[in-house]
């Protein structure tokens, strides 16, 4: 598949190509910043559904049914998030339930919002223990490799993974 | 009539529909009536049983059935948003509300107060909530089955559980036996 490098900007268009792609055809989601390009281009997408969710474990859940039901997708939150999701994912690692998350990143690279840290620093040993795989994307050239490998492993091999989004690649947030 | 014998009416009716059934002895009740190769039992992790249905109803033509209980709903109330605006016409949530948490010894929940189900669900946006006693469940969801729209159905009932054994199947073997179920 094409990989090929891709710039500051575009990176978040050339995701959610790779992903529809790879038959990534349900985007569930709380909104944040870091997907905003991502999900207009769902929403945009007559071939993709989209489902807001009113909490991230929603979504652990949602997409567990959809591969029921014989569908891959795909779960967008921020690192604020995850703590959302241990629950259910006790679901998705007991029962072998393929997951792809992707997570952007708050609490660390360049934050200024105390807040943040801890959830932020907390996400990915949170989702480790688990059982969730994380796969942390620095620069721009990571994000189709790394989505690449991700859907594989989730959807060849029936695990949880998550790839998380740094504010090194996204920008930290002035607030 | 408690849950056990609300379910017992259910099945006959529930045969060609998808079933996913929420946590503890609900599913080990469900199992022990009736075990289908399209019924996804929860075993552990409370709530969202209805997620589950909710992504299953939108990825198959299937009619789904959730199979909820008063408690995990609580636990979860903004579903019902998410229901309220996003269910397809083929996904029914039926919640089986006895008052109670059944699995931990009949403590009561807050349906056994001051709060409605059928009252939150029609606040989240489901256009089609149905509230009735146990007796008259399965009759209310073999129409609404038969109509093809999506619908919340708030069946009460006592409490009270059969004591039954954890149900013998691995969540990797539930899961699969499902799938493949779908693909016949």
């Amino acid at each position: 598949m094409n990989n090929s490098p891709v710039g500051q900007d575009s990176w978040p268009d050339a995701l959610y190509d790779k992903l529809r792609s790879m038959d990534i055809s349900l985007f569930t989601y709380v909104p944040d910043a870091g997907h905003s390009v991502m999900i207009e281009r769902a929403l945009a997408d007559p071939a993709a559904t989209t489902v807001p969710l009113a909490t991230e474990e929603e979504g652990v859940s949602l997409l567990a049914g959809a591969h029921l039901g014989g569908t891959r997708g795909a779960l967008l939150m921020q690192s604020s998030g995850v703590g959302n999701c241990i629950n259910m994912l006790s679901l998705t690692n007991i029962g072998r339930f393929p997951l792809l998350s992707i997570v952007s990143m708050r609490g660390d690279y360049g934050e200024q919002n105390p807040w943040q840290f801890p959830m932020g620093q907390g996400a990915q040993p949170c989702l480790e223990a688990m059982g969730t795989i994380c796969q942390r994307i620095e620069t721009p050239d990571e994000v189709l490799p790394a989505a690449e490998a991700a859907v594989n492993m989730a959807y060849r091999s029936d695990q949880s993974v998550a790839l998380l989004l740094s504010q090194r690649l996204i920008g930290a947030k002035p607030f | 009539m408690n849950r056990y014998e609300l379910l017992e009416t259910l099945v006959p009716v529930l045969e060609d529909a998808l079933v996913v059934c929420n946590i503890g002895i609900p599913s080990q009740e469900l199992h022990a009536i009736s075990d289908r190769d399209n019924h996804f039992y929860m075993l552990g992790s409370m709530g969202l049983c209805s997620s589950i249905g909710l992504g299953l109803a939108l990825t198959t033509q299937k009619r789904v059935v959730a199979l909820e209980g008063d408690g995990a709903v609580l636990m979860n109330l903004g579903t019902l948003a998410t229901i309220g605006n996003r269910a397809p016409d083929n996904l029914i949530l039926l919640i089986i509300d006895n008052g109670s948490y059944g699995s931990t010894g009949d403590q009561a929940t807050y349906t056994s107060g001051e709060t409605s189900l059928a009252a939150v669900a029609r606040g989240a946006g489901s256009q089609k909530v149905i509230e009735c006693p146990g007796e008259e469940t399965a009759g209310v969801l073999a129409d609404c089955l038969t109509a093809r729209r999506a619908a919340v159905i708030v069946s009460r009932v006592a409490a009270g559980n059969r004591p039954l054994p954890v149900v013998p199947l691995h969540p990797i073997v539930l899961r699969e036996r499902f799938r493949q179920s779908i693909r016949k």
